[in-house]
């Protein structure tokens, strides 16, 4: 995809001149250093770097988890670092979300879990969420599985029902927190072609944060690449070693093994 | 040019670490101040879980008779045992069902059952809701716009807030059984002068103190349990991941039960 083209769609997601540290008074930790980007609509935004340098602080972020030190996080038009209680309540119908650990409720059944969002946020009859419900682990291939525990599960298969759960309110923003993390490369490569298959079917912007790197570049439409607070953006991986910053180009030395400029 | 900064006194650091740790409280109190409001609030938010209260009851009321049934009996038999001998020296052994229900009703009851349900129900409540917080499983409620105030703490308020009162009920009674065993079957006090005794002495003004006195057991402990598991990760030297969880677990059946007796007494100089 060119550069032109990822510029030309409007942005679902902004982050402006965020800063984000972390730690007692005397000892912060700063994690984002007045960093700028924008997530494309419908597009597929890869977020990498090394482990602690703040992948995941940037989706609660976005979530409204957490709230920026300086800076804007936008959400559309609404920002999300000013937004109340109830707001931030309703801006989170937009999103579904799979978590690093998947974060199933693990005294609910799999069916429970997914049935979760359906049974609290909409007014569907027991029917039809047995239904929905019915049709999206038909989808994910996890039907017979409907009655197991989550700890009765292996992490694939949590992954599977973590984004089951995550799809079951057809989301427009689905964040994945490292999808991968823990599973074998059989299993990896069948979450990537979940992921493709649901993203085509649902059409929704999805924002990836892992540290899967190279492998997860080849879903990317746009990466953000995370390094000692500093941040760049790139259509392509190929484009990461002649980054104008010091420290991105350190990363991908280091941790890519590229050669750099 | 630039003067390098000097390092602190050692006095500085005294003083430093007094304010730090004065900021550090007045957080905590605030947020907990938040969290007890956003947690009554969301018992009047729909749609209500009754099912989900109803599992609570079981638990913390159904779950913890067995428990009551035991402290109440052996303390109502050691009260009614001292009491004899105490009244014994005086001759007025009559007054034993009076000093025995006045102690349970009015202190023992609502006391003991709280110390119990924080024992038995507050550490899992604690544990349980901890370790939702540390595998994201309350950030997950979040991201779904759904909220965790109303699904998973305000039932578990209005679960002890109907059924620690209704088990201090059920400790006063049995203690008076315990009490009326000790006293009058073993150590030979006459069963009317017992009931008569406890008839003329009981008020309803004592009954309300230990009424009201279960409900305030019931709200603190209920509140800083579920709290210190919902900030577990805020608590300042608690670790992290499950040994923050056990730690944090401990130190709210500690900081419940003192919460319980420095009350106990407030309300008891205020009410009586």
């Amino acid at each position: 995809m060119s550069t032109e083209h990822v510029a030309a769609v409007e942005p679902a997601i902004r982050f402006v001149d965020v800063s984000k540290s972390f730690g007692e008074r005397t000892k912060r930790h700063l994690v984002l250093d007045r960093v700028s980007f924008s997530v494309p609509r419908g597009k597929t935004t890869v977020i990498a770097g090394g482990s602690g340098q703040g992948k995941s602080v940037i989706l609660k972020l976005i979530l409204g988890l957490l709230r920026p030190d300086s800076g804007q996080v936008l959400v559309g038009d609404k920002n999300v670092s000013t937004m109340g209680y109830k707001a931030l309540q309703e801006l989170r119908m937009l999103f579904g979300v799979l978590f690093q650990g998947s974060a199933l409720f693990d005294s609910l059944t799999v069916f429970e879990n997914i049935a979760l969002p359906l049974k609290e946020r909409t007014h569907l009859g027991d029917d039809e969420v047995c239904a929905r419900v019915a049709a999206t682990l038909e989808q994910l291939e996890l039907t017979g599985h409907e009655e197991k525990f989550p700890a009765q599960l292996s992490g694939g298969m949590k992954k599977r029902v973590g984004l089951a759960r995550a799809l079951q309110l057809e989301p427009k923003i689905v964040l994945f927190d490292e999808p991968t993390t823990g599973l074998d490369p059989v299993m990896t490569k069948e979450i990537y072609d979940l992921f493709v298959r649901t993203q085509q079917r649902l059409g929704y912007t999805a924002v990836i944060v892992s540290h899967d790197i190279p492998q997860i570049f080849s879903l990317a439409d746009q990466i953000v690449l995370l390094n000692k607070g500093e941040l760049d953006v790139f259509t392509d991986a190929s484009q990461i070693p002649s980054s104008p910053k010091l420290k991105i180009r350190e990363f991908a030395r280091l941790v890519m093994g590229y050669q750099t400029a | 040019m630039n003067q390098p900064e000097k390092e602190p006194t050692s006095f500085l650091r005294i003083v430093g670490g007094i304010g730090d740790q004065a900021l550090y409280i007045l957080t905590d109190l605030g947020r907990m101040g938040i969290f007890l409001l956003f947690s009554l609030l969301g018992a009047f938010r729909r749609p209500f879980r009754w099912k989900e209260v109803i599992k609570q009851l079981g638990f913390i009321g159904a779950g913890s008779i067995t428990v009551i049934f035991f402290t109440a009996l052996s303390s109502g038999m050691v009260l009614g045992l001292q009491g004899y001998y105490s009244l014994h020296k005086f001759g007025a052994e009559g007054m034993l069902g009076s000093a025995v229900s006045l102690t349970l009703i009015m202190e023992l009851g609502p006391v003991l059952t709280a110390l119990m349900v924080a024992g038995r129900a507050g550490s899992a409540m604690c544990a349980e809701i901890g370790i939702m917080r540390i595998s994201e499983q309350i950030d997950a409620l979040e991201c779904m716009a759904i909220d965790p105030f109303r699904y998973l703490i305000s039932p578990k308020f209005l679960a002890a807030l109907i059924s620690v009162p209704l088990l201090t009920a059920f400790f006063d009674v049995v203690g008076i059984m315990g009490g009326y065993l000790a006293g009058v079957k073993l150590m030979g006090v006459n069963g009317g002068a017992f009931f008569a005794g406890m008839e003329q002495s009981v008020t309803n003004h004592d009954i309300r103190l230990g009424v009201i006195k279960s409900f305030v057991f019931a709200l603190l402990l209920v509140w800083i349990c579920t709290g210190r598991g919902y900030f577990v990760q805020k608590i300042r030297g608690a670790g992290f991941g499950a040994e923050s969880v056990s730690k944090v677990t401990t130190q709210a059946v500690v900081l419940s039960s003192i919460s319980v007796l420095v009350f106990d007494y407030l309300l008891t100089a205020v009410l009586l």
